[in-house]
């Protein structure tokens, strides 16, 4: 599994603050009992215009930017809901990894539990792949878990935070569930005197 | 690195070494809910009570299933119905297949694991933030989640509440416990009276003005000061309640006898000598004299004036009077662009007055509006009025309950009179999941806690405000200042 966590990508810019999970998935999807079909909602309102054909002028409809595997989103990513289908659109329409310059608590914690990586970087760097993503939309990056490095352009690289537990499990596979289950009988001794 | 094992002791010496130093109510309720605190790895956090709903819960309870696992603590996991409910005619079928297909799943789920559901004919049923608190199943002291971010309303009783993912949701149903690293606290004091015509809605939403959505992210909040003892639990559920919408996963309030005073005789509340242990304990988890946060933030309440937001997100309040923000004075560049934006979408201009604006609907409810109180103070201030020819009024409340309380005390027949429409409890036209929703472009003003693009319906734009705002505006038929109204 480790070796996913090992890619070059171009980026898909949407450069705004504060999207909330309403925008990355209205709540009128919510309605499914499963997970299937959400990457086609992601950004559903930005994205498509109201006869349903894709929106032109949305960064992710644009051929520039098509198979990019790294959103590139203003700051407080994710803020608003709890709703988990967040994580599963951005997971299911291909995005790997979200650079911003922070994340909503829920929406980090939903996306590390979906191998969707949030990678934080400083207003510097944010600023430099804004500008470097609009002289070329071919513009890659690098990320390496493992190392915490994303590099970028001529040696240029910032080591990004992690929560060590969930770089742990990302990195091996670990199932956070299984993980919890293993402490029955501390959770049976706990309840006894609870 | 991290070596994960099974067998680890519990960390009693961190645990006693914290009891002699002084902690804040945040810290307290952290400390007597940690099963396991492995080094380098999250607090695996006992939780005393799971609230479950039809749109976060299905695919939880499919993950349990597929693994052969059973709900640990049926006896701590409550569910009910209120996202994508209709809150027309119970009686009749849900016309939208998904969310009947939905409800029914819950329905399932429920029967299957022997989980307490408040169904659609339950009289207890309702916005699970609404119900929680009364039936009493809402405690001091208590871990409490919930697949909903606006779980953060329980603690206005004492409870550390937050919300959590659909994947947290499993892990919770499988071993009632989660994996949580200990955020850190923040104290935003509170001082002074409130004006008339100035509510809790108008506290969190000049709270939110001031920070930003973003400033409260990672932390907890604990309410303090004068302002906020004064209030009743139903308005501290109102500022808890949108804690959320400031970032930060959970607000915290220490219980008092405002607290007590609720909670005693309520179903699920304690009785007896159980009770008296119950408000002893209860009592000392008030935060410590000489306690730290890692923040702190000040609010004068007696300096607020009725709030309305004119944007696209909770932060983008102003004081009823002041006037829309004109971008060009903001110095952030991407700031800037976030408020051109927002404007741009309700349709405003820079340096306009909101005051006078023409608005289509007026929808009173959501988890953060929709109490008893609540209706009670927009009925007085409706009684004698009628909804303005150009508006449409919906009345929701936020359980079936506060429906019968408000019947009974006749407030529904001020508002049908009035014009208004009188509905079921249910989320409703918060989260317009449910086919109450606004048409694109129309304005509302609501009493609810979010003003994203499309929330309310796609195209449909939002003025978020206190009841006694949003009746004002339901009456002239324009936003209005409701201080004018209470002087006539």
């Amino acid at each position: 599994m480790s070796h996913f966590y090992k890619f070059t990508s171009r980026l898909a810019p949407l450069l705004v603050n504060d999207i909330d999970t309403d925008q990355i998935i209205p709540a009128r999807f919510l309605k499914a009992t499963d997970k299937s079909g959400m990457g086609d909602h992601l950004f559903a309102d930005w994205r498509y215009q109201s006869d349903g054909r894709p929106n032109p002028t949305f960064s992710l409809n644009q051929e520039a930017y098509r198979g990019a595997e790294i959103l590139l989103a203003g700051d407080n990513f994710g803020c608003g809901s709890s709703r988990e289908h967040a994580a599963w659109a951005l997971k299911a329409y291909g995005f790997r990894a979200i650079i911003s310059t922070s994340f909503a608590d829920i929406f980090k914690n939903n996306a590390l539990k979906n191998g969707l990586l949030p990678i934080q970087v400083s207003a510097h760097v944010y600023r430099f792949l804004n500008e470097a993503v609009e002289r070329n939309p071919r513009f890659e990056v690098h990320i390496d878990l493992d190392e915490q490095r994303i590099s970028f352009g001529e040696g240029s690289s910032e080591i990004f935070p992690i929560d060590p537990f969930s770089k742990y499990c990302l990195l091996h596979g670990v199932d956070e569930l299984g993980y919890l289950m293993k402490f029955q009988e501390q959770i049976e001794n706990f309840e006894a005197t609870h | 690195m991290i070596n994960i094992r099974a067998e680890v002791k519990q960390e009693k010496s961190n645990q006693a070494n914290s009891m002699t130093n002084p902690r804040t109510i945040i810290d307290k309720v952290w400390d007597s809910h940690v099963v396991v605190q492995e080094p380098d790895c999250p607090a695996v956090l006992y939780i005393d009570l799971h609230l479950i709903h039809e749109v976060t819960s299905p695919q939880a309870f499919e993950g349990i299933r597929k693994r052969g696992l059973k709900v640990r603590r049926p006896d701590k996991t409550v569910a009910t119905m209120d996202h994508s409910i209709p809150t027309l005619d119970p009686s009749l079928p849900i016309a939208d297949a998904q969310a009947a297909q939905q409800i029914a799943q819950l329905e399932k789920n429920a029967a299957e694991f022997g989980v307490r559901l408040y169904g659609m004919r339950s009289p207890n049923r309702g916005i699970v933030h609404v119900i929680g608190p009364e039936l009493g199943l809402t405690q001091p002291g208590m871990t409490i989640v919930c697949g909903d971010s606006h779980t953060s309303t329980h603690g206005a009783f004492g409870a550390l509440a937050f919300g959590i993912g659909t994947s947290e949701v499993e892990h919770v149903l499988a071993t009632q416990c989660l994996l949580q690293r200990k955020p850190k606290t923040c104290e935003v004091r509170i001082d002074g009276r409130l004006s008339p015509g100035v509510t809790a809605k108008d506290i969190i939403l000049a709270l939110l003005a001031k920070i930003g959505v973003g400033g409260g992210t990672g932390h907890v909040f604990e309410y303090t000061g004068s302002a906020i003892r004064a209030l009743s639990m139903e308005e501290r559920m109102t500022i808890c309640n949108m804690s959320i919408e400031g970032g930060a996963r959970a607000g915290i309030i220490a219980p008092d006898d405002h607290t007590f005073e609720y909670l005693v005789g309520r179903e699920f509340a304690p009785k007896g000598d159980d009770w008296d242990a119950s408000v002893q304990r209860w009592k000392a988890l008030a935060t410590d004299e000489g306690a730290r946060y890692d923040k702190s933030i000040s609010l004068d309440a007696s300096a607020l004036q009725p709030m309305i937001t004119f944007g696209t997100n909770p932060g983008m309040g102003i004081p009823i009077t002041s006037r829309v923000p004109d971008p060009n004075k903001v110095g952030d560049s991407s700031q800037k662009l976030a408020l051109e934006k927002a404007l741009r979408y309700m349709g405003l201009q820079p340096g306009e007055s909101l005051l006078g604006k023409q608005i289509d609907v007026v929808f009173i409810g959501s988890c953060t509006n929709s109490r008893l109180s609540d209706l009670r103070t927009a009925a007085r201030l409706m009684k004698g009025w009628k909804v303005a020819p150009n508006v449409r009024m919906l009345v929701v409340p936020g359980s079936q309950q506060v429906k019968r309380q408000a019947e009974a005390e006749g407030l529904h027949t001020i508002f049908k009179e009035a014009g208004a429409e009188w509905r079921e409890s249910g989320c409703s036209m918060c989260i317009a999941m449910n086919g109450d929703q606004l048409s694109p472009g129309q304005y509302a003003v609501s009493t609810s806690n979010r003003n994203f693009e499309g929330r309310q319906g796609k195209g449909g734009r939002t003025f978020l405000a206190s009841p006694l705002t949003a009746v004002a505006a339901a009456v002239t038929g324009v936003i209005t200042d409701v201080r004018a109204l209470l002087e006539d």
